[in-house]
């Protein structure tokens, strides 16, 4: 065993004696920059996936690095500065809160491909944002949940009171509104994307004020245990499958499916094709997918939930069609009409039926 | 049977070799860790402790960093350190930090679009007293309804944070914003910038008022009655009743100048590195300054090398990670190692180690 000599050497460590390794033919390198812990089955988990996506779609051609649980602000900054000081020739930054720092550094770096999750934030010409339209999946479970409680009160612990948040609670209401009349949804800001305690408590706090459905928009697994633990309950998986919960309390899932994206533009800055884009695709593109719905759900809800994801898909059915008014009572859309994606994008108010303000 | 014998002054020696010898043995355990990790740990610790300073592609980009992320750990630790040597504990710093710059960031956003040149210091005098005011209600509250002030200050960490969230997407939100979280950029606007003031360098107003803060306190301790005042009000506080302080106007003044640098941090990094109010700006520094400040033993000089230490240990951290694709965990761990050495050590500064059974007297 060599590892005592490497000790001393690290321990009388006094000055820098390594050189940097000889770079042979220049891999194209890829930066990622998670706002949590790849170990979160969520949102980072996802993200992730979509990089060893793109690691077996390049193989040796492509390098790529991450770092984990990066705080948003200047730190982000930092971390993305000392990846392309490292050689990144790419960079995908898979949280809302970069943004800023995105755009910051992609001045700095003109020749640096910037991949911005979420955002709206397009400063200079090597800055693309991408999103995902999350409220088609919320569409199909929220038809699920409708269906599937029996307190009629549905918890749903949201995250930040952004539009992207904002979006989801509406789509999921709507569709269980439209197939249960007396359902009712509490709201819980969490304040964070990742916490299991915070979520925990969330999830908690739902289950004893009678919510017997629980959806999330945060990242991590501890409502599925929360719900497990509690019995009775119901969870859907967020951002991945979370199938470990299935088949109770996980009776379904969101999926993101990032790699396909991943693997594209990777491939055109490759090339030199790439243009600065904001893409927002979601079921029909396949980069949302609803996970496997469970036998606790009876065959009928499974039937008349997969027709909607499948109408979704077709690009036949959009889950904000009207009529549907604002929680004031104002109308929004009227009969037959469908939202434009502008409206979408900035959404802060709720839709009629929802009780509760949005924190400001 | 191992014994620990109070020395009558603490070890030279030990005081300037033990931190030297705490840093070779975190480099040893966390040397064992990266190697379980399959990293080699020689070039770990090449790339954590050296890279960011003496690196050809790095350091000109990250020893600037260094400063930047050191100074408001500085500027907090200074002010907390003066309370904690006199026996007031506040730990809520995070959340004085957030409403000074929640209160400079009013004060700036209030006069936009003027460029005027009297924004920014008003705006440091807003987070001044920003950080006062937050430190005032647990010191008031200490003094006139003795709760006790860690768990004020540190509930009251709570409450800012939601009031951070609320102005990020409400009262101080950028209304060209299109509905998303987040006030207009500060730092990116001349009046209310926090510039670099050597461009390359890093140093920004809040690094200079670190480095100031540093020295006043230095200067405070050693030289000034008040000084005197914390150190026997820490070390025997009966005695210092005896001897005329005044407890109350004491845990006032501690609290008020702990929470005033706070604050001052909270503005200068708003307006700064991170630019703009967001509903995650805070970063933790009010509670990792907790641990700067006892790294540092609370004393000024010690607080400067501790700040610049820890920054060392994250922007080397970050490297290990990108370039030997460590997890972010193993570095956190590395930290606790550092820390936990760090004080481990410095027992033996204070106490002889004797083996055998105590003589008999």
């Amino acid at each position: 065993m060599k590892l005592l000599p490497r000790l001393l050497a690290s321990a009388a460590l006094a000055a820098g004696l390594a050189l940097p390794a000889a770079a042979q033919e220049d891999p194209f390198t890829v930066g990622f920059v998670y706002v949590g812990p790849i170990g979160d089955y969520g949102w980072t988990w996802t993200h992730d996936q979509g990089r060893l996506a793109v690691e077996e779609a390049f193989g040796d051609a492509v390098d790529t690095v991450y770092a984990e649980t990066v705080p948003e602000g200047p730190d982000a900054e930092r971390v993305m500065t000392q990846m392309i000081l490292n050689g990144a020739d790419m960079i995908f930054t898979t949280s809302f809160g970069y943004g800023p720092a995105t755009n910051a550094v992609a001045a700095r770096f003109p020749d640096v491909y910037f991949e911005h999750a979420t955002g709206y934030q397009r400063d200079t010409e090597n800055v693309s944002t991408y999103s995902a339209r999350f409220y088609e999946g919320r569409a199909v479970i929220g038809h699920i949940a409708g269906h599937m409680t029996e307190s009629n009160i549905v918890g749903y612990i949201a995250s930040y009171p952004i539009p992207e948040v904002i979006r989801g609670i509406n789509s999921a209401f709507l569709h269980a509104r439209e197939v249960n009349p007396d359902v009712e949804f509490r709201v819980v800001w969490a304040y964070t994307w990742f916490d299991p305690a915070v979520e925990a408590d969330a999830a908690q706090a739902l289950i004893d004020a009678g919510a017997d459905v629980i959806l999330q928009h945060t990242d991590s697994t501890a409502p599925q245990a929360a719900a497990q633990e509690a019995g009775g309950v119901y969870t859907f998986g967020q951002a991945s499958d979370m199938i470990q919960f299935a088949p109770e309390p996980r009776i379904s899932s969101i999926i993101d499916n990032w790699g396909p994206y991943y693997v594209r533009r990777v491939g055109e800055a490759m090339e030199g094709t790439w243009e600065q884009s904001d893409t927002w695709e979601g079921m029909p593109e396949g980069m949302v997918l609803i996970g496997e719905m469970t036998e606790a759900i009876p065959e009928e809800v499974r039937a008349s939930a997969t027709a909607i994801m499948e109408a979704i898909q077709a690009g036949e059915y959009h889950p904000f069609t009207g009529p549907i008014n604002r929680q004031d009572g104002t109308a929004w859309l009227a009969e037959g009409e469908i939202a434009d994606d502008g409206t979408l994008a900035g959404m802060n108010f709720y839709v009629e039926g929802l009780t509760g303000e949005i924190p400001n | 049977m191992i014994r620990l014998e109070k020395r009558p002054q603490p070890s030279r020696g030990w005081v300037i070799g033990g931190p030297i010898l705490a840093v070779a043995l975190t480099m040893v355990a966390g040397g064992v860790m990266f190697a379980l990790l399959g990293s080699d740990p020689v070039e770990a610790m090449r790339i954590i402790f050296w890279d960011p300073l003496f690196s050809e592609r790095f350091a000109s980009y990250s020893r600037p960093q260094l400063l930047v992320k050191a100074g408001p750990l500085i500027l907090i630790a200074v002010g907390l350190s003066l309370g904690f040597r006199a026996g007031i504990w506040n730990i809520g710093a995070e959340g004085q930090y957030i409403v000074g710059a929640l209160f400079g960031a009013a004060f700036g956003l209030a006069f936009y679009p003027s460029e005027s040149a009297l924004i920014f210091p008003g705006m440091v005098l807003a987070g001044l007293l920003g950080g006062v005011l937050w430190a005032m209600i647990p010191a008031l509250l200490k003094v006139y309804a003795r709760t006790n002030e860690i768990l004020v200050s540190l509930l009251l960490v709570y409450v800012a944070e939601a009031m951070l969230a609320s102005a990020a997407t409400g009262w101080l939100r950028n209304p060209e914003g299109s509905g998303f979280p987040g006030s207009r950029n500060l730092s990116r606007h001349p009046g209310t910038d926090n510039p670099e003031l050597i461009a390359g360098t890093g140093m920004h107003w809040g690094v200079l008022a670190a480095f100031v803060a540093v020295i006043a306190a230095y200067v405070l301790m050693q030289r000034h009655v008040l000084g005197y005042q914390i150190r026997l009000s820490g070390e025997a506080p009966r005695a210092a009743r005896f001897g005329g302080v005044n407890p109350a106007r004491l845990v006032l003044l501690c609290m008020g100048i702990s929470g005033a640098l706070a604050g001052a941090a909270g503005l200068f990094e708003v307006s700064g590195p991170a630019g703009q109010i967001t509903i995650d700006f805070n970063a933790g520094y009010g509670f990792t300054a907790i641990i700067v400040a006892f790294l540092g033993r609370l004393n000024p000089l010690g607080i400067l090398l501790a700040g610049l230490l820890l920054a060392l240990t994250f922007i080397g951290g970050e490297l290990a990670q990108l370039m030997l694709g460590l997890p972010a965990p193993s570095i956190q761990a590395f930290q606790g190692m550092l820390l936990f050495f760090l004080l481990a050590i410095d027992v033996l500064a204070n106490y002889r180690v004797k083996w055998g059974r105590e003589a008999a007297a």
